[in-house]
């Protein structure tokens, strides 16, 4: 939010808009609960009742001291409902515990609100500290009016405004009256508490919600209910973009508590409403049972002849071939190749594989007088507006959507398909429905992290100098329909910039990209790109630093280099600060006695870093390989440098720790196969995750304090882990891996 | 449609729906109780784990006709105020992150300290192998389970 939108806000009576964006309690959202005295269902009603101070959308205080503050962005397990009210509440001198956290129906008056690409935290820290510091500024304002002393002799503490001189306090109830009547001062011109004054910012405080998660109480999309609600599955095609030819609706229809099935026509757009036939049911359980007995044909479309074993082919094939698309060229590398002491070529692979969110995609919606009320557990509630104004022709003013906790997110709810099929299923039944998807449903039709295939070639000079790097990278597109042209457009996270280190880096660096065409949907997985890229580059530098018999640590930061900054080449590449980088490096080998331990064959050390989402992160793991070929993590050392203040410290290490065992679950199982256009794999039976068994024993977390501006957490910790398992696992056996997951390759050893 | 009565957290309820209907689905669209969670359908993840006769069970793998007279125990009333050790534990280390496989881990756990009060590591890793958490939250929940044996013998002392 801006100043000008921040003063806006504070010149508009929100508390009105408030009740209408929480009347899902009016609507009976949660009408069942035991508990609404909870924090997440709190009453608003009570809320507008009493607080009368409100000097923007996100704070308001009741004449009884209940502070309510106001989440803007969704809480997908990112802990964002806790950390950014943290901010307010530091600035506004408030007891936590006084502290009543509502989440924010989706209003442009909050600005974005949008989770994803770890920005909620850097996009509004500045703006909340100023939030927090103009109520503070207003409660001592008003405290000096009716002690008449100057503002000067006063200060803020423990959600009241003391006077040293005299002793006498005014809690913040109690101020809240007169503070009412103040004008709202310019944010620029609040003062901000100094960081040593901080007494939340930096501390351990548990999530917001873990009372009533604890005790099982309705957060979550899925657990929405109201009056009347029926359950609603939806059938796509098995072959992305399939269409529906005729489907056996008349038997479906006569299944016990079935109230409606029907066909929706829906699009070519993979990522929004497909083709498909909608059962509607007065369970979850009779709409599940009478899918079973649902019998389609389907119009598979141009997708049904892709495999898996087929991309494989063709990206072997395309290596040799120049690229479609050179993305950087630096020097000769051709030629610095054939020059070089020592070369090293290799190739990787990984597969496509799903977001699995332990919650399913669900999505309640209920269409009424033209409008939309909408219950979504999502990390992009404007996208989900939108695509319901697109493709229903609903104006957005008449889409009212609550955000809900969602079950996990980690890009896939960046992706409204599963809430326009609600939308669409409702505006047909004009009932309150709920869309839920079968975990079958939502392995085989996620918007997938692409998989793709590196032809990685590397030269070395006489002093163990890397002095050529190539890379033939075979990615994935869609083909897309874009201002009447069709034209082939790399999927989300599908892409590689020529930015990516080691390019900019290496004086010969030749960058190739050649797609192929897929009609797989393609979506941001957790730290888009780098998620696989860090895999990718860290593993085969590891092989150079072998192949040169230097050290990998020393190695590396041979290739960072000894200039401080590095700057972006227009290649989406960002500025890279060199020395931050080297410095967690160094911090990261230095707390994991990085060359100072002695391993026996089969357990080794491996490290790697990764900067993305504006953070710079190293990580060193620790593994032991069994004769038998059986990975143990047992120690993972983090360090990272995320800028100058770590918000809540409990859920920071949580994003760390979740990320190191997230990348490592990845790492060893995750593996989507593709046989005639349709994904294999439909449940966690096929599809394994990792367990705690799997799990490292010890995740060290280190966060270093820098002067930078502070950056968000909830990808940048993840891409590292892979490599440094995997330079690890080399150290131990002696055996690369170059194909994910791990599963496919023997890691046995005598 | 066929009518059961139903012995759950200590109370008698009567619902009519299919045989073949899933506990985790009485408890979700009928009785409301909805901190019990759907995550796979086939019992592989966990989530939807209560307790029957003791025993922690997938009630998404419990058809209500196979119920009988045994006793049902979901989260909502592993404790009546909601402070078992374990649910004090999860808030003190704040082991969550988003929260929706953790009731399934918790009775699950509870289930654990039930017959194995100071659990070991390996003692958890085989207790809770069953229980997916997506966000990868496993450090602290063995931590947790730790903890709330800790506070056990403390409240039994």
């Amino acid at each position: 939010m801006n100043d000008q939108q921040l003063e806006n806000a504070s010149r508009r009576d929100f508390m009105r808009k408030s009740v209408l964006a929480s009347s899902g309690l009016a609507l009976g959202f949660y009408f069942n609960s035991a508990d609404s005295a909870t924090k997440q269902v709190a009453k608003p009603s009570t809320v507008a009742e009493t607080s009368i101070f409100k000097p923007n959308a996100f704070i308001y205080i009741a004449t009884n001291g209940t502070i309510t503050l106001i989440s803007k962005q969704p809480e997908i397990g990112q802990g964002i409902k806790t950390s950014l009210p943290m901010v307010i509440a530091e600035e506004l001198e408030v007891n936590w515990k006084d502290v009543v956290i509502l989440q924010g129906d989706l209003d442009p008056i909050y600005g974005s609100q949008s989770a994803g690409g770890s920005r909620s935290t850097p996009t509004n820290y500045e703006e909340f500290h100023k939030l927090g510091a103009t109520a503070r500024t207003m409660l001592i304002s008003a405290a000096a009016d009716i002690l008449k002393v100057p503002v000067s002799e006063l200060i803020a503490k423990d959600s009241a405004v003391h006077h040293s001189a005299t002793g006498k306090h005014l809690s913040y109830g109690q101020l809240v009256e007169k503070a009412a009547t103040l004008a709202v001062p310019a944010p620029e011109t609040v003062k901000l508490k100094d960081s040593k004054e901080y007494k939340l910012l930096g501390t351990r405080i548990s999530g917001i919600d873990n009372p009533s998660v604890v005790t099982g109480k309705p957060l979550f999309g899925i657990d929405v209910q109201l009056p009347g609600l029926l359950y609603a599955v939806y059938e796509k095609s098995p072959v992305f973009g399939g269409k529906v030819v005729s489907a056996n609706l008349d038997k479906i229809k006569s299944l016990p508590g079935v109230k409606y099935a029907f066909i929706i026509e829906g699009g070519s757009n993979l990522k929004g409403l497909l083709p498909g036939i909608a059962i509607v049911a007065d369970s979850t359980w009779s709409a599940f049972s009478a899918r079973k007995q649902l019998d389609v044909v389907w119009n598979d479309g141009t997708g049904a002849t892709e495999s898996w074993a087929g991309f494989t082919a063709q990206a072997k094939a395309l290596s040799t071939k120049p690229g479609t698309e050179v993305l950087r060229n630096d020097g000769d590398a051709k030629a610095a190749l054939k020059s070089a002491d020592k070369t090293v070529e290799a190739s990787y692979s990984y597969p496509f594989i799903s977001h699995a969110s332990i919650e399913p995609q669900n999505c309640t919606a209920w269409f009424k007088d033209g409008g939309f009320e909408i219950w979504a557990p999502t990390q992009n509630p404007e996208a989900g507006q939108k695509i319901i104004t697109e493709t229903l022709g609903v104006p957005k003013e008449k889409i009212n959507l609550h955000i809900t906790r969602s079950g996990g997110g980690f890009g896939r709810r960046l992706i409204p398909d599963y809430i326009i099929e609600a939308a669409a299923i409702a505006q047909h039944i004009k009932e309150p429905v709920k869309l839920t998807w079968t975990r079958e449903d939502d392995l085989r039709h996620d918007q997938f992290r692409a998989g793709g295939f590196h032809f990685l070639k590397g030269g070395i000079n006489q002093q163990g100098k890397l002095i050529s790097w190539q890379n033939h990278f075979i990615t994935f597109g869609n083909k897309v329909l874009k201002d009447g042209k069709t034209t082939l457009e790399l999927g989300s996270g599908a892409n590689l910039s020529g930015d990516e280190f080691p390019g900019r880096w290496v004086e010969n660096c030749l960058l190739e990209q050649t797609p192929l065409e897929c009609n797989i949907p393609m979506g941001p997985w957790r730290a888009p790109r780098s998620n696989v890229l860090a895999w990718v580059f860290h593993s085969f530098i590891d092989e150079l630093a072998h192949a040169a018999g230097r050290d990998p640590l020393e190695f590396r930061l041979d290739i960072l280099g000894n200039k401080d900054f590095i700057p972006g080449t227009g290649k989406q590449g960002i500025p890279y600060d060199v020395n931050r980088m080297k410095h967690v490096l160094q911090h990261v080998a230095e707390k994991a006695d990085w060359g100072k331990k002695t391993f026996p064959k089969g357990q080794g050390q491996g490290i790697a870093f990764h900067f993305s989402h504006l953070g710079y992160i190293a990580h060193v793991a620790e593994v032991t390989v069994s004769k038998t070929g059986n990975l143990k993590v047992d120690r993972v050392v983090v360090s990272t440098d995320i800028g100058a203040q770590i918000v809540n410290l409990s859920g920071a290490e949580n994003q760390v720790q979740g990320s190191v065992i997230d990348g490592l679950g990845a790492l060893m199982f995750q593996d989507l196969n593709i046989e005639k256009g349709r994904i294999v794999q439909g449940n966690f039976g096929d599809y394994p995750m990792i367990r705690i068994n799997d799990a490292p024993t010890q995740v060290d977390v280190h966060f270093l304090k820098t002067e930078y501006p502070v950056t968000g957490l909830g990808e940048p910790a993840l891409p590292p882990l892979a490599p440094a398992v995997c330079n690890a696992i080399f150290a131990a056996t002696g055996i690369r891996v170059r194909e994910l997951p791990l599963l496919k390759t023997d890691l046995s050893w005598s | 449609m066929s009518k059961y009565t139903l012995h759950i957290n200590g109370n008698i309820k009567t619902v009519s729906v299919a045989s073949d209907t899933p506990l985790l689905w009485v408890l979700r669209d009928n009785l409301s109780l909805v901190g019990t969670k759907f995550g796979c359908g086939i019992g592989q993840c966990g989530a939807c784990t209560v307790h029957i006769d003791g025993e922690p069970t997938r009630a998404c793998q419990t058809p209500i006709s196979t119920l009988g007279n045994r006793k049902v125990t979901t989260i909502e009333g592993l404790d009546p105020k909601g402070e078992h050790p374990l649910q004090k534990a999860w808030q003190e280390l704040d082991v969550p992150q988003c929260g929706y496989c953790q009731t399934g881990q918790i009775m699950t756990a509870a289930a654990l300290l039930k017959k194995t009060p100071k659990p070991s590591d390996a003692d958890i890793d085989k207790a809770l192998a069953g229980n997916l958490c997506r966000c990868g939250t496993y450090l602290r929940i063995r931590k947790g389970i730790h903890l709330a044996a800790q506070i056990a013998t403390k409240e039994s002392a």
